[in-house]
């Protein structure tokens, strides 16, 4: 477990991270959240122990970067933002070194090949790693925070100049990490974030904005459930249909798709779960459903809304 | 400790540092060799070691000038800084690793000792080949914490070398500043802080305690420094 607690950076008189706090529990991925600047990269160096905050505290299962660094930092496997690779040896030499440095306990030889093989570097451990594409230094980079099989991961936007189909093997592979190891993975990519993350943290101006699970976003920011629904009939006859069912406090429509068929924006209560009565009442006054869609906020709006300013935490207002 | 000390060698001869610093070293000293020793067909080789002075204070900053700031240019200075290992055993890692490399420098001097001991000028002074060797590592030594400690100030490589270069002469010609100063207690502060100096003892063949632990107390002076830079840079 990853526990940040009143975290502050200063330089100067600018607050890079203003007492920022969350909780990352043992086998979930964190999402990082936010814009250029936002004190994203700064807190995850304080986390690794690289920099030291002004005050607060950060504790990896139960050891302060602080008081216990070493007992901390043999808990983390860190890719920063840039690979910290030394390009002049070969992909094995490397992975040797970083074993030596981390005080790896693990038998060397085969649990190189290990990490070889998840990171699919196995048929490149002899190339020098100036010679690699980028895909293959972030890999390379990937490999060496996995080295001692660390069991908290802390990724910084490890996608970023990589391809389409190196993203997606690198979203796989992340995903694949995440069952054995607790990682907070920080990206740019919103729909990164929410293919691979249980959970987001949205940094904003050195303070945390939002702190929700991923699916509960968008209803966090906006404090409500609304739920997109295109349906075929009359406006009147599928608003009293619609009618009946408990916990919808608005129905609007939003557009019209076709002859008799809209679609609405109806506003319910954030505790509420009105999808099947929604389908039931409908199909009770024969009104064919064509489609229907759960969080009208999509995550750029939610996203983009926070970090113009608006904070909540634990999907709260 | 020893994983930095391996890799700074390994990075020594991986690039071209390494070898360029060898043959320039081994180019002069040499040079040196055959000009007092072998044409003079002289058994002494005190001179070749006062001469090699210039070089050894010219070299060093090349071989030390990677050691911390090239990591901090290519960022990798996150994956020494973020592992287990203590902020002492990288600096002495580095230190070390610059040392060994400077005593391959030094290699060359037995080769000319054992050289000299094939000519007809005879075997040479061992006790003064003995103390050149001891003070010349013992500089070589201390100029290596220093440049160490100046590498860890930039990030650009080559301001490291050249600032470690007019260290360099600027210790070689301490006593000359010394000797310009009118202040008479000044003028033996700065004076008694002179490598040259302290160095100068060894050439005769004494081992000197007195100048042994001078170069131990700048060695360990800078690697303190050395320190406190990484660590400031970390709370800053």
């Amino acid at each position: 477990m990853v526990e940040v607690k009143n975290l502050v950076k200063r330089y100067g008189d600018i607050a890079a991270v203003n007492n920022i706090s969350f909780t990352v529990n043992d086998g979930e991925i964190l999402g990082f959240l936010g814009p250029n600047g936002a004190g994203k990269s700064t807190t995850m160096n304080i986390i690794t122990g690289y920099i030291s905050s002004t005050s607060g505290t950060v504790t990896i299962n139960d050891a302060e970067i602080l008081k216990d660094p070493k007992e901390a930092k043999s808990q983390i496997g860190y890719l920063p933002e840039i690979p910290p690779l030394y390009t002049d040896m070969t992909v094995r030499k490397y992975l040797e070194f970083m074993f030596s440095i981390k005080k790896v306990k693990l038998p060397k030889k085969e649990h190189i090949d290990e990490v070889l093989t998840i990171t699919k570097l196995g048929d490149h451990q002899n190339r020098i790693i100036r010679n690699l594409s980028k895909g293959y230094k972030q890999r390379v980079g990937l490999a060496q925070a996995l080295l001692g099989n660390p069991p908290v991961l802390i990724l910084d936007e490890p996608t970023v100049g990589l391809d389409p189909s190196q993203i997606k093997e690198f979203r796989t592979l992340i995903k694949g990490l995440g069952k054995k190891h607790t990682i907070i993975f920080s990206s740019h990519i919103l729909s990164e974030v929410s293919a691979i993350c249980d959970r987001i943290v949205v940094i904003c101006n050195g303070e945390v904005a939002a702190d929700t699970k991923t699916n509960e976003l968008s209803s966090a920011i906006s404090g409500k459930g609304i739920l997109t629904l295109e349906a075929e009939g009359t406006v009147s006859a599928v608003t009293s249909a619609l009618k009946t069912v408990t916990g919808i406090r608005k129905i609007s429509v939003d557009r019209q798709t076709n002859n008799n068929t809209f679609i609405y924006n109806i506003e319910h209560k954030i505790e509420n779960d009105i999808r099947k009565d929604v389908f039931n009442a409908m199909a009770k006054n024969n009104m064919p459903i064509l489609g229907m869609n759960e969080g009208g906020m999509s995550l750029e709006e939610a996203y983009l809304r926070l970090t113009s300013g608006k904070a909540i935490k634990g999907g709260k207002k | 400790m020893t994983a930095i000390l391996k890799k700074e060698l390994g990075s020594f001869f991986t690039s071209a540092v390494g070898y360029v610093v060898l043959a320039v070293y081994y180019f002069f000293a040499g040079l040196f060799f055959y000009y007092y020793c072998l044409m003079r067909s002289s058994k002494d080789m005190a001179t070749l070691f006062s001469n090699m002075f210039m070089i050894t204070v010219l070299v060093i900053p090349i071989i030390t000038m990677k050691s911390f700031s090239e990591e901090k240019k290519q960022k990798t200075d996150q994956a020494l800084l973020t592992s287990p290992l203590g902020l002492g055993e990288i600096v002495m890692g580095k230190f070390l690793g610059s040392t060994v490399m400077f005593l391959c420098c030094m290699a060359i001097y037995i080769l000319f000792a054992l050289t000299l001991c094939t000519y007809p000028s005879g075997t040479p002074d061992w006790s003064v080949f003995l103390g050149n060797l001891l003070g010349t590592i013992l500089l070589g030594s201390a100029m290596i914490a220093l440049n160490v400690f100046i590498s860890s100030l930039t990030e650009s490589m080559i301001i490291s070398a050249i600032i470690g270069m007019c260290a360099g002469l600027a210790i070689f010609f301490i006593d000359s500043i010394a000797n310009l100063v009118s202040v008479e207690w000044l003028s033996t502060a700065i004076a008694s802080i002179s490598f040259v100096r302290h160095y100068t003892n060894f050439t005769t063949g004494i081992l000197s305690v007195a100048d042994t632990v001078f170069f131990l107390s700048v060695i360990v002076l800078f690697i303190f420094l050395t320190l406190r830079v990484l660590e400031k840079r970390r709370w800053s």
